[in-house]
C-alpha cells in the first residue's frame, strides 16, 4: 500500500513537471498553425518588410515593418533611458548607499515593479503626455518618446535588482585588491567591479529589455497607435503588442487579418525568445 | 632608521579591543614576521599599515602609526598615497578578472596621468621579471589571469604590486594556499625582494617565520608580547609566553 502511494505521488509530480513544457509546446504549435496561414496570401518577405499595414482595406495590405520599427523604437528609447539609470542605481545600492538607505531603496524598487502596467499607462497619459506635448511643441504628446519613458520605469526594477545581485556576488577580494593598490572607490567600481560583473549586468539589461518589448497595456495607452513608418521618436507609433491587443477583438476569425495577427505573435515570440536565451547565456557565463 | 613606527596603537572593532597598546618598529630592507595564534590581532596589525581595516564598519583606532615620519592615522592622511606606498599581498591570491597584462598595468592606469604603450610594455616586462614569471607568461599576456595556477596568481599579485613602486610590502599569510614547493619558491622571492623593499609578513607557520624573517614580533590576545631579532626570539625568548608558543605549548 505504501509503495502504491509513493508510486502515485511520484507520477503526479512527473506530470506537473511535464505540464509546463507541454503547455508551452501546445501554445507554440497553435501559434504556428494559426500564424503561418497568413503566408498563403502574402509572402514572408512582404509581410516582414512591407511598409503599410491596412488590414481591413480591400485588398488588405499586411506589411508589419512599421509595427516592428515602432516596437524597436520604443524599446530602444526605453533602453537608452533605463540602462544608465538602472545600472547607476544598482552601483549606488551595492556599493555606496549606507545600510538604511539601501533597504529603503530596495523596497522602493520592488514597489515600482509591483505597479500594474495599466496604472503606469494611465498615469503617463495624464502627466507625461501633456508634458511631452508642451516641451516639444507637438500636435500630440502621444509619441514613441512618451512610451519609452514610461517603459523605462517598467524595465528599471528588473535591471536594478539583477545588476545589484551581480555586483554583490563579486568576490570581496577584488575590491580589497584594487583599494590596496591605491585605487579610489570610483576607480575600483569602474575598472574592477563593473568589468567583473559585466555578464550579470548584461543579463540584467537583456531581461529588462525583454520585459519592455513584451509590454502591451502602457504602450497602447500612450504611444498614439498610428501604424505609420516612424521617422523620429517624437511621432506616434504602434507596437507589435499593441496591434494584437487592439485589433484581435474585431478581426474576423479565419480571415487574413486574423492570421496576420497570429503571425505578429510568432514574430514577438521569436524576439522575446532570442532575448531570453541571450540573457541566459550571459548568466551562465557568469556562473563559470 | 625605522620605516614604520607604531606608538601606543589601540584598535577596536565595535566593542572588541583587538590591538592593545602596540609599540613596534619595522626597519627598511628587512623581512619582519608577525606570529601568534589565530585571533591574536596579527592580521589586524598588518591591515593598520595600509588602513584596510577602514573597510570594516565600526572600527576605531587610537595612537600613532608613523610611516617615514608621517602619521597615517591622522585625519589628513591621504589613503591613496599611503596605499601606493604600502602595498599588500593577500592570503588568497586575488588577481582581477582581467588579462595578465591588464592586471599589471592596473596600478599605472589609476595613478599615472598618461603612459605610452611602450612604457606600459616595459613595466609589464620588468615587473614580471622581478617575480620570475616573465619566461613562463611572456607569450600569453592577453590571457585571463584567472587561468593561472595558484602560485602564478600569487606571483602575479606581487608583480602587480611592484609595478606601483611601493616602499613596503605587507604579506598576509601569502603562502597559506600554496603547496610546499611553491611556498619555498615564494620565500626565495621574498629574500630577493627585501633588498628593495620593507617586507612585513603575517604567518601562522613558525617555521616559515624562522626561515625567511630577520625580525619577529610575537602577538597574543591583541598585545605585542615580544619583538626582536628572529634568531633571538626563536632561541632565547625573553618572555615565558613566547617560549611556550614557540615550543608548541599552545597555538
Amino acid at each position: 500500500m505504501r509503495k502504491f502511494k509513493e508510486f502515485i505521488i511520484e507520477k503526479l509530480i512527473v506530470i506537473c513537471g511535464l505540464a509546463s513544457i507541454f503547455f508551452v509546446a501546445l501554445i507554440f504549435l497553435f501559434l504556428l498553425k494559426e500564424g503561418l496561414a497568413v503566408f498563403n496570401t502574402v509572402g514572408p518577405f512582404k509581410f516582414l518588410f512591407g511598409k503599410s499595414w491596412y488590414p481591413i482595406s480591400e485588398p488588405a495590405q499586411l506589411g508589419i515593418l512599421p509595427l516592428i520599427l515602432g516596437s524597436l523604437l520604443v524599446t530602444l528609447g526605453a533602453a537608452v533611458i533605463s540602462i544608465p539609470i538602472g545600472v547607476g542605481c544598482a552601483v549606488y545600492i551595492a556599493e555606496i548607499a549606507p545600510a538604511k538607505t539601501k533597504e529603503i531603496l530596495k523596497a522602493g524598487i520592488e514597489l515600482l515593479a509591483a505597479i500594474p502596467s495599466v496604472v503606469l499607462g494611465f498615469i503617463g497619459m495624464i502627466t507625461l503626455v501633456p508634458l511631452v506635448k508642451s516641451i516639444f511643441h507637438l500636435p500630440t504628446g502621444l509619441t514613441a518618446l512618451s512610451g519609452s519613458i514610461m517603459l523605462a520605469f517598467m524595465a528599471m526594477p528588473t535591471i536594478v535588482s539583477i545588476a545589484e545581485d551581480a555586483l554583490y556576488s563579486i568576490p570581496k577580494t577584488y575590491k580589497e585588491g584594487a583599494l590596496a593598490l591605491g585605487a579610489t572607490h570610483w576607480q575600483t567600481i569602474w575598472r574592477v567591479m563593473l568589468p567583473a560583473a559585466s555578464s550579470g549586468i548584461l543579463a540584467a539589461v537583456m531581461l529588462g529589455i525583454g520585459r519592455v518589448i513584451g509590454e502591451t497595456m502602457a504602450v497602447m495607452m500612450i504611444t498614439g497607435n498610428a501604424a505609420v513608418m516612424p521617422n523620429n521618436i517624437l511621432v506616434p507609433v504602434r507596437t507589435l503588442t499593441a496591434t494584437i491587443a487592439a485589433e484581435m477583438g474585431e478581426a474576423v476569425v479565419g480571415s487574413e487579418h486574423y492570421f496576420a495577427l497570429f503571425a505578429i505573435g510568432i514574430v514577438l515570440f521569436i524576439i522575446s525568445f532570442a532575448i531570453n536565451v541571450t540573457a541566459d547565456l550571459f548568466l551562465h557565463k557568469r556562473q563559470q | 632608521m625605522a620605516k614604520i613606527l607604531t606608538k601606543n596603537l589601540n584598535l577596536w572593532y565595535s566593542g572588541f579591543h583587538a590591538l592593545k597598546g602596540v609599540n613596534s618598529s619595522f626597519e627598511a630592507n628587512r623581512i619582519t614576521a608577525i606570529i601568534g595564534p589565530s585571533g591574536c590581532g596579527k592580521s589586524t596589525l598588518l591591515r593598520v599599515f595600509n588602513r584596510m581595516n577602514d573597510l570594516i564598519d565600526g572600527v576605531r583606532m587610537e595612537g600613532e602609526v608613523l610611516i617615514d615620519d608621517t602619521n597615517m592615522l591622522s585625519p589628513q592622511a591621504d589613503l591613496v598615497v599611503l596605499r601606493k606606498k604600502v602595498g599588500m599581498v593577500f592570503q588568497r591570491p586575488n588577481p582581477f578578472p582581467l588579462s595578465i597584462y591588464e592586471n599589471i598595468v592596473f596600478g599605472q592606469k589609476i595613478h599615472a596621468q598618461r603612459v605610452s604603450r611602450d612604457q606600459l610594455d616595459e613595466i609589464v616586462e620588468t615587473s614580471l621579471k622581478s617575480v620570475l614569471l616573465w619566461d613562463e607568461l611572456k607569450d600569453k599576456l592577453n590571457e585571463s589571469a584567472l587561468r593561472l595556477s595558484l602560485e602564478q596568481k600569487q606571483r602575479l599579485c606581487i608583480a602587480r604590486l611592484i609595478a606601483v613602486k611601493p616602499d613596503v610590502l605587507l604579506m598576509d599569510e601569502p603562502c597559506s594556499t600554496l603547496d610546499p614547493q611553491a611556498t619555498s619558491r615564494v620565500e626565495e622571492l621574498m629574500r630577493e625582494l627585501k633588498n628593495k623593499y620593507t617586507i612585513i609578513i603575517v604567518t601562522h607557520n613558525m617555521q616559515q617565520a624562522a626561515r625567511v624573517s630577520d625580525d619577529t614580533g610575537f602577538m597574543l590576545l591583541g598585545e605585542l608580547i615580544e619583538f626582536g631579532r628572529t634568531q633571538e626570539i626563536f632561541t632565547v625568548p625573553r618572555d615565558k609566553r613566547t617560549e611556550d608558543y614557540i615550543t608548541g605549548r599552545y597555538g
